[in-house]
């Protein structure tokens, strides 16, 4: 009986003492995934902390409507115009390029090819994204330019053309691979139901599975957008540091990432309006992309629920 | 009359399977062109930078002079700031992946984490490049060192392998589960002895592409200051003291990206 009694007590506390571990590692495992929460208001609170100091320098109008951009000068300019110029213009011939073939590629793979082609694509697609960026800057630099120039013989060293080409190679995996998920989640009974109206398979792509992928497509292109406005060592190397107010892709033209790498490759005391400049760059960087996140993981949810 | 239209019919289901094959086509030669890059990509490097692979290049310091120069301080760089950014982010994800896969309630606070998760990932690598100058060199006073450098790629690639461990939780069976717990397994038991083993290669895979994008990543690296011509080896790296890392030696030709390419 004793010693019964005794088993049951050290068993309850054996077990009393299991569960405030339990408690304690559950709580340790939610301190982990805080950890994400904790990077981003640091981000945050960096970029607005240090862009604020530099916003009492330079008023918000001169930042958004400047025609120049000399901040490093004695005869300072902060016009954040002329350097998303050069970001806006390289990732629109980025998505030029990426548009259309990544489409294109998601619906051959999704809808024509056989599956051991695909089978195969798939993983050599996903390489074609895995190759570090500063390894597409060199090649867009000593080989791209290089091409181009025996085309068009005018073209400067440094130009927002061959960097984005580039760009739109690199993001032609991120495009293709969201959208094929969305042309895979579509109902096989819808495609069923076109095949056996006599539709062929282009058909059946063009005017069935594509329009009802169409919010997962939007989504890919929004979300490959917003890796060519974040992408920055391809234009670093290959597009130039000078800032320049221009569309015209055969230009060169500093973006708003090449500028932040070209200061911090120099040496800026802490605390200087140059080194506050580069944050003021990188929260407008920080909004352009959240914006479009947001907008790419809005549209995303929404097919994955539609079916 | 009758055989006009069957000629007719005849002739459109042609047209349409005509463009059927030419969009096929279209397909492939679409494909054929990421391909194509790929390996013009990969000649390019190779015919420039593979006389220049010998063993000294490896051994060497950078220096002045291009015929002489070897990437030792950026290997043994790079190496020391993937330890780092390993010992950070491999733990810390998967313990984030375990908790929101195995005991996150449906609340608030799990939505906030999974969007925060979600939207980290589309953060341009500068950003984190800045994030760190601002909070780990200046804010915590870690310099620009190895330290601070793992650190940045840790966070950098923490939603990858949070994904990844999420991932391949999630395609455990609920069966197994069940059964440890009808043995009378606490959750952590659960966790540690059936979740956690089942889900491992999954895992690993994440942190090896997690860890393959780290190499690569060259742009946080820059802001924190780390690539500078240095000639030699830090000493000693985790006290935080102002040693410079050369991640990458850019300024040579294509050499040291062939190197990493191959690593990767």
């Amino acid at each position: 009986m004793s010693s019964s009694e005794g088993l049951t007590s050290a068993r309850l506390a054996r077990r009393r003492r299991g569960r405030w571990a339990e408690r304690l590692i559950e709580t340790i495992l939610f301190l982990a995934a805080l950890a994400s929460v904790f990077t981003t208001l640091g981000i945050v609170y960096v970029l607005v902390s240090e862009s604020v100091a530099f916003f009492r320098h330079v008023p918000v109008w001169d930042f958004l409507t400047d025609t120049q951009w000399t901040p490093l000068f004695d005869d300072a300019h902060f016009g954040i115009v002329v350097l998303l110029s050069g970001t806006l213009t390289s990732s629109f011939v980025a998505l030029a390029i990426a548009i259309p073939l990544g489409t294109t590629i998601a619906i051959y793979l999704s809808e024509f090819a056989p599956f051991k082609l695909r089978e195969v694509a798939k993983p050599f697609l996903e390489l074609l994204g895995g190759i570090p960026t500063i390894v597409y800057g060199y090649f867009a630099l000593l080989f791209v330019t290089p091409l181009l120039q025996r085309v068009y013989p005018e073209l400067p060293g440094f130009n927002l053309l061959s960097a984005g080409l580039v760009m739109g190679i690199m993001i032609i995996p991120y495009v293709s691979s969201i959208s094929e998920d969305a042309m895979r989640a579509v109902p096989m009974s819808l495609r069923e139901g076109s095949y056996a109206m006599g539709a062929t398979r282009f058909q059946t792509a063009t005017k069935v599975v594509v329009p009802a992928a169409l919010s997962g497509l939007a989504s890919a292109y929004i979300l490959g957008i917003s890796r060519a406005v974040g992408e920055t060592m391809i234009l670093a190397v290959a597009a130039g540091m000078q800032p320049n107010l221009t569309f015209n892709p055969l230009e060169p033209a500093a973006t708003i990432t090449a500028f932040i790498v070209q200061v911090a490759l120099g040496d800026l005391p802490h605390g200087s309006i140059g080194y506050q400049t580069i944050f003021a760059a990188g929260l407008t960087l920080f909004l352009l992309t959240l914006a479009f996140n947001v907008l790419g993981h809005v549209l995303r949810r929404r097919f994955r629920e539609a079916y | 009359m009758k055989q006009d239209e069957v000629r007719q019919i005849r002739e459109l289901i042609a047209r349409h399977k005509r463009r059927d094959f030419g969009f096929g086509l279209v397909g492939l030669a679409c494909l054929l062109i990421g391909v194509l890059t790929f390996t013009a990509l990969f000649v390019d490097m190779a015919i420039k930078g593979v006389p220049r692979l010998d063993w000294d290049f490896f051994t060497s310091f950078p220096s002045r002079r291009a015929g002489q120069a070897g990437i030792l301080s950026a290997w043994v760089g790079s190496t020391l700031v993937m330890l780092v950014t390993a010992a950070v982010a491999v733990p810390l994800g998967v313990a984030a992946g375990v908790y929101l896969e195995e005991y996150a309630r449906k609340n608030w606070v799990t939505d906030v984490i999974e969007i925060n998760i979600t939207n980290l990932a589309g953060v341009p690598s500068i950003v984190y490049g800045l994030l760190a100058l601002g909070l780990f060199v200046y804010a915590f006073g870690l310099g620009q060192s190895i330290l601070a450098a793992g650190l940045t790629l840790a966070l950098l690639i923490l939603p990858v392998v949070i994904v990844a461990t999420r991932e391949a939780i999630r395609s455990i069976p609920q069966s197994i589960r069940e059964g440890a717990y009808a043995l009378g397994a606490t959750q952590w038991q659960t966790v540690k002895d059936h979740i956690l083993p089942y889900a491992a290669p999954g895992i690993l895979t994440g942190v090896i592409i997690g860890m393959a994008r780290a190499i690569g990543e060259t742009a946080p690296v820059i802001t924190i200051g780390a690539l500078t011509f240095i000639a030699f080896l830090p000493p000693s790296p985790l006290e935080g003291n102002p040693v410079r890392v050369a991640v990458l030696a850019v300024h040579r030709d294509a050499d040291p990206d062939v190197q990493l390419d191959l690593a990767a």
